[in-house]
């Protein structure tokens, strides 16, 4: 009894103070964008099958270990880059040139070096040229902010683009590199589909762990100050630039280690699979899911996979429509987002 | 002689010597030479546009040096670096509140309270140390209720506080507060008024600017009056207040 009326009486609290009642209602809309989007992507597996769903769980993955990647700088930081699919594809093309075995000499097109490295040891050099690469142009991002940053992130988006296609004594340009091996540990090979399901699931968990110490870190805490007001931070004897920088190149090698999986998982790679549009949809994930919240970046991957995945199903679109289809649903989505709910799905902060 | 006895004696915790700096045509600060003492209140006072805080964004490294030197608790430095402020225990307050906006009241104060150099930083968790600390500041300005809050949702008030706690976080010798007072309601002019007090026993030098006449007469041990970028008067307050100059330029009569 007691109970009730203490209930009744927080409850007509909450209709009087409205910072209580939207707060209710934000808490609500947390609770309600995780159960939609993992219901539906547990029903999208009863409905279609195990074995569509290990595909579909694989590109989740590889989406969610960018998009986490990403929102390190774009959510914690506050630098919004568009230029993320460019260490993407550098992890992606290291793994896929050092690791091929194909004999493109025979070929009449473009003949390209092979190695024929195993995927562990091509992984890490991937990553870590990424890094190399990401800490170069860092050095040169760290002048500018705000919207001047963007546009220079672009501008690293579409030279890194530019070179996958015209590189092509070493990427073979638009013809891409195929028969990319799968990895392979001693003489046992990751071919199993649910494998390397399994695999990828593993390290889009230890990329998580990995951002959650970061952020939880002083020095993650001294990003988000970073995000708020650089100068002030400063003058609090932080050298931000150094900060920027990390931060920066760590979530490049992230980009290139999911690079490095993408390259291996789908055994070709090949320059469409690094435009600029991709940089445009992972910024999106991540908005969507909320800035500087990891969990809203797998449930902005999650999500995203499913729309992109399940419109193939949708009975009265022809199969050629799909692809601009679901590019045009997300761009709604995103409109309606910024309208009603600018912090994401489950953030906190605004961009 | 001790080593570093010397620098010890040195009466004064800021010295400025011939410091300039213009935007465009503008002349914010010419040719300006100051002093500040060690230990107690200086205050800046002077009309609008007058130079105040662009000087005191020169003393913390916000804004670049155009000429001159800037000597801070013996360290006689052509570019002031914002960074540098804390080894030379230095800390400020921003003339329009600049808080972490999107960050919690606690972490605008633990971000103070944490390890600077990069690799250090990254493996630091907060420590009962540091938490012990915050909280302390926190009950302080009177904000540890609001510790869970952005401080984007706090009352003017409440910022100015906050900012002036993460200031004292710093545990710093020097503090620099431009405009504490400004649009303040009076309970909280109390406050700052104690805080700035206490700092005062602990020995720290206090140095802030102000428009209020009585808050500057009433706390203030020494006073810098600045006109148009350039030095007007500069001594004991009730000295300097009485010069005819000063009362022509700050009161306009």
């Amino acid at each position: 009894m007691q109970a009730e009326t203490e209930h009744n009486r927080s409850f007509t609290q909450m209709v009087r103070n409205p910072q209580a009642l939207a707060a209710a209602a934000r808490s609500n809309v947390e609770l309600w964008a995780n159960l939609l989007i993992i219901g539906w992507a547990l029903g999208f597996m009863l409905w279609q099958g195990v074995g569509f769903a290990i595909t579909v769980g694989t590109v989740f993955a590889i989406w969610a270990i960018l998009s986490v990647s990403l929102n390190l700088v774009v959510g914690f930081t506050g630098l919004l880059s568009v230029g993320h699919v460019g260490f993407f594809g550098i992890g992606a093309y290291t793994v896929a040139i050092l690791t091929s075995r194909a004999e493109y000499e025979q070929l009449r097109t473009e003949a390209i070096p092979t190695f024929g490295w195993p995927f562990f040891a091509a992984l890490p050099l991937g990553v870590l040229l990424a890094g190399v690469i990401a800490v170069a142009v860092g050095v040169v991002f760290n002048r500018f902010r705000d919207d001047i940053y963007v546009l220079v992130s672009f501008g690293f988006a579409i030279i890194s683009f530019n070179v996958f296609l015209n590189w092509r004594g070493l990427t073979r340009g638009a013809f891409g590199i195929h028969e990319i091996p799968r990895p392979a540990v001693g003489g046992w090979v990751l071919d199993n589909e649910l494998a390397f399901l399994v695999f990828t699931l593993a390290v889009l968990g230890i990329i998580m762990l990995l951002s959650w110490l970061i952020v939880t870190s002083s020095f993650g805490r001294v990003l988000t100050a970073i995000r708020e007001d650089e100068q002030a931070v400063a003058v609090f004897g932080y050298r931000t630039t150094h900060y920027k920088l990390a931060v920066w190149t760590m979530s490049a090698m992230m980009a290139g280690l999911a690079g490095g999986l993408f390259a291996s998982w789908t055994r070709f790679v090949d320059p469409n699979s690094f435009i600029l549009l991709e940089s445009m949809l992972l910024v999106a994930i991540v908005i969507l899911g909320g800035l500087a919240t990891i969990w809203g970046s797998l449930l902005g991957a999650m999500a995203f996979v499913l729309l992109e995945e399940g419109m193939r199903f949708l009975p009265f679109l022809p199969e050629i429509h799909v692809g601009q289809a679901r590019l045009v649903v997300l761009g709604i989505l995103l409109v309606l987002l910024m309208l009603f709910r600018p912090q994401g799905l489950v953030g906190r902060y605004r961009l | 002689m001790r080593p570093g006895a010397e620098k010890i004696d040195d009466p004064f915790a800021i010295q400025t010597d011939d410091i300039s700096k213009h935007f465009g045509a503008v002349k914010a600060v010419r040719r300006l030479s100051i002093s500040i003492p060690k230990r107690g209140l200086t205050s800046i006072v002077g009309p609008n546009g007058s130079g105040k805080s662009t000087l005191v964004n020169l003393l913390s490294g916000v804004l670049p040096l155009d000429g001159g030197i800037v000597i801070i608790e013996g360290a006689s430095l052509k570019v002031v670096k914002a960074h540098e402020n804390p080894s030379h225990g230095l800390t400020r307050t921003f003339q329009e509140v600049r808080l972490f906006d999107q960050v919690s009241v606690w972490d605008n104060i633990m971000v103070v309270l944490t390890k600077r150099r990069l690799f250090p930083a990254m493996l630091e968790r907060v420590k009962p140390m540091q938490r012990d600390r915050a909280r302390g500041i926190l009950e302080n300005v009177g904000l540890w209720d609001k510790r869970d809050a952005l401080a984007e949702n706090l009352s003017y008030g409440q910022r100015k506080l906050l900012e002036i706690g993460r200031a004292m976080a710093m545990e710093a010798n020097i503090y620099l507060f431009d405009e504490p007072f400004a649009g303040l309601f009076p309970e909280m002019v109390v406050k700052v008024k104690e805080i700035l007090n206490r700092m005062r026993e602990q020995g720290d030098t206090i140095v802030f600017i102000s428009h209020n006449m009585d808050i500057v007469r009433e706390l203030s041990d020494h006073l810098i009056v600045l006109d148009s970028g350039s030095l007007l008067a500069e001594g004991d307050v009730d000295e300097v207040l009485s010069q005819p100059k000063v009362i022509k330029a700050y009161l306009g009569v």
